[in-house]
């Protein structure tokens, strides 16, 4: 499958920026309304998915200070789908869950859906997570007791959203993902890339406003890697929702919008 | 909560181990708390059975029924204490009952009384006896004349009564004359003339305090009496305190034992789960929310474990009873339960800590 092209790839807000460089003002310099795909807003436009800025991020070690990532700055528009790639140790993670609201920098600020978050309480943050953000994990992580189904609803039981909903939502979601007939089949009953399919529908299910991919192809062959990606790709931008793809495998990259390096923690374009 | 409901649900045999180990444990604590209501009721009917507030013993007795005398005078002196208001005498006397039909000697205890209470019928005739049920096991029926002490005093049973035994031995109660004639014949040294009884219960006065009264009847007889409170009277029985200090004791140590096989299972299912915890904390989920499964589960298998255990003690009660000193209070087991909620409770508590320190961010590693 193609690359989708990105109607607002010239846009400010796109840039990305390695360490200390700074980052376009999209208030000013946003794409006209009337280049997008789709009817939006204004407000839709001027707000990014996920800004970082300055980003910093230390972790001791004994005496010693390891720098995981260093003055990071990034910007994705709201439906962007933005890759990151790079080595293993080279920070990829961190910016993942840093912008996931998973762990705190230790400098630069954190806007996702223009809400800062950085100074954001624990209880502040598994809120957060919980409304505006969807992960897919690496090895799935599906709950292993739970049907397709109720690994959907888990998300909203954790929110305490209406069931009926909810429920219909699931159903909808997995019905979208060619998982119709496997509603009431627990992880153990489905293939790998079925599985996949139920993690990408677990992070639709709050409707985030950003979906933080962590090696979605990591444990897949070639050819499920890339239905899996493409799967990825229709769900996010059919609901023009930005996303974040954290892979090492430059063959996925394609499918992103943008695709950024990351190498000893300083961002490359 | 549904989280943890659907893994009890679809998951039960993980909790196997621990349900199997507080399905013993219930067994346990059931078992002893049997035999502490078994024992501590087989040893204090007579006192039980009584309406009175005071137990009045001879100042030298040591609060002993067998070693105590009220004699006539004394009583007349109690009588006149202000807030008496009846005074009744009591006496037992521990023998063998030979029953007809019967090889072996049944351990029985002759109870001599004056009134009805609650649970004991007015005094039957001369040569009559309400046994308690207890006797039944030995071959004892209405209508038998058994034989009381070493002279075999006949005693004819008339009715039965029940919680109406002494130191572990059957009650059979008599009217006064009658349990001085086995007395006497089983301890030609204890011919207690008439009128004269081991103890004196007192019914004090409405309104008086029991206390004051007690105070008053020992000062009344110049130090010669002990009088106590009906309930202490019981507590004075040769070895109860120890006994029930004893059981009380184990099986406080069995719930700490329950309490430690909860802990110790959830926190290694809580380290087995740190991978999955790590995850639900990612997508949304709070320490509490987590928490509060983890509870939730602990509550379900020690509920589940202790209807079992408390089913299968229940239908094998009959038999233990038969043997042992075994009886099972419905309060003893609604006590034993909720102590078993509690430590499954604080035993899952201890799991806290490990949920509180998952780190969601470990999901993306």
């Amino acid at each position: 499958m193609p690359a989708p092209e990105n109607p607002e790839s010239d846009d400010p807000v796109d840039e990305v920026s390695a360490a200390g460089s700074s980052v376009a003002d999209s208030s000013t310099e946003q794409a006209p309304a009337e280049e997008s795909p789709v009817e939006e807003s204004p407000t839709d436009h001027k707000t990014a998915a996920l800004e970082m800025r300055g980003i910093r991020k230390v972790y001791q070690s004994g005496d010693a200070e390891v720098v995981a990532l260093d003055h990071a700055t990034v910007t994705v528009a709201a439906d962007e789908i933005l890759a990151l790639v790079g080595p293993s140790g080279s920070g990829k993670s961190t910016l993942l869950s840093i912008a996931g609201g998973l762990l705190s920098p230790s400098e630069g600020t954190v806007v996702v859906g223009g809400e800062e978050v950085t100074q954001y309480t624990h209880k502040e943050l598994t809120s957060f997570r919980r409304n505006s953000i969807g992960f897919v994990f690496q090895s799935v992580n599906l709950v292993p007791f739970l049907t397709a189904r109720e690994n959907l609803l888990v998300v909203s039981e954790f929110g305490g959203r209406d069931k009926k909903t909810a429920r219909a939502r699931a159903d909808l979601l997995l019905g979208e993902l060619g998982l119709g007939g496997r509603l009431g089949n627990l992880p153990g009953q489905l293939s790998g890339g079925e599985r996949q399919r139920v993690a990408i529908g677990r992070a639709l299910m709050n409707e985030p406003e950003l979906v933080l991919i962590d090696e979605p192809t990591s444990a897949l062959d070639t050819k499920l890697g890339e239905q899996v990606m493409e799967l990825i790709v229709n769900e996010v931008k059919g609901r023009r929702t930005a996303a974040v793809i954290v892979t090492h495998d430059k063959r996925m990259t394609h499918y992103a919008d943008r695709t950024v390096e990351i190498l000893d923690g300083h961002l490359a374009a | 909560m549904r989280l943890a409901v659907r893994e009890l649900r679809r998951k039960p045999l993980r909790f196997a181990v621990a349900g199997t180990a507080l399905f013993i444990l219930t067994m346990l604590l059931l078992f002893l708390g049997g035999l502490l209501d078994g024992l501590y009721s087989g040893s204090t009917g007579v006192l039980r059975s009584q309406s009175a507030q005071l137990v009045v013993f001879s100042a030298d007795a040591r609060s002993s029924l067998i070693r105590s005398r009220i004699d006539p005078a004394e009583r007349a002196t109690i009588e006149a204490v202000p807030g008496v208001e009846r005074t009744d005498g009591l006496g037992v006397a521990l023998v063998g009952a030979e029953v007809p039909g019967e090889t072996n000697l049944a351990d029985a205890v002759v109870v001599g009384y004056q009134s009805a209470t609650a649970s004991i019928p007015a005094p039957p005739a001369p040569g009559e006896a309400y046994a308690d049920r207890s006797l039944e096991r030995h071959g004892v029926k209405v209508g038998q004349t058994i034989g009381m002490g070493p002279q075999r005093v006949p005693v004819t049973i008339v009715g039965w009564v029940t919680d109406a035994n002494f130191l572990l031995q059957s009650g059979v109660w008599v009217e006064p004359a009658t349990w001085r004639q086995v007395l006497g014949s089983s301890r030609p040294d204890s011919n207690l003339s008439d009128g004269t009884f081991q103890s004196l219960l007192v019914t004090t006065a409405p309104g008086a305090n029991p206390n004051d009264v007690a105070t008053a009847i020992d000062d009344a007889t110049g130090g010669k009496t002990d009088t106590l409170t009906r309930a202490d009277a019981v507590l004075a029985l040769p070895g109860l305190k120890e006994q029930n200090s004893t059981f009380t004791s184990i099986i406080g140590v069995t719930l700490f034992v329950a309490g430690l096989v909860i802990a110790l299972f959830f926190a290694l299912l809580t380290l087995e789960r740190t991978g999955l915890y790590a995850v639900l904390k990612a997508i949304g989920a709070s320490t509490r929310q987590i928490f509060e499964g983890v509870v939730l589960q602990a509550v379900v298998v020690a509920t589940i474990s202790f209807l079992f255990g408390a089913t299968l003690v229940y239908l094998v009660a009959p038999l233990l009873s038969r043997a042992l000193p075994f009886q099972l209070e419905p309060v003893r087991t609604v006590v034993t339960f909720v102590g078993l909620l509690v430590m499954s409770v604080l035993g899952s508590a201890i799991s806290l800590r490990r949920v509180v320190k998952v780190d969601p961010a470990s999901a993306i590693s």
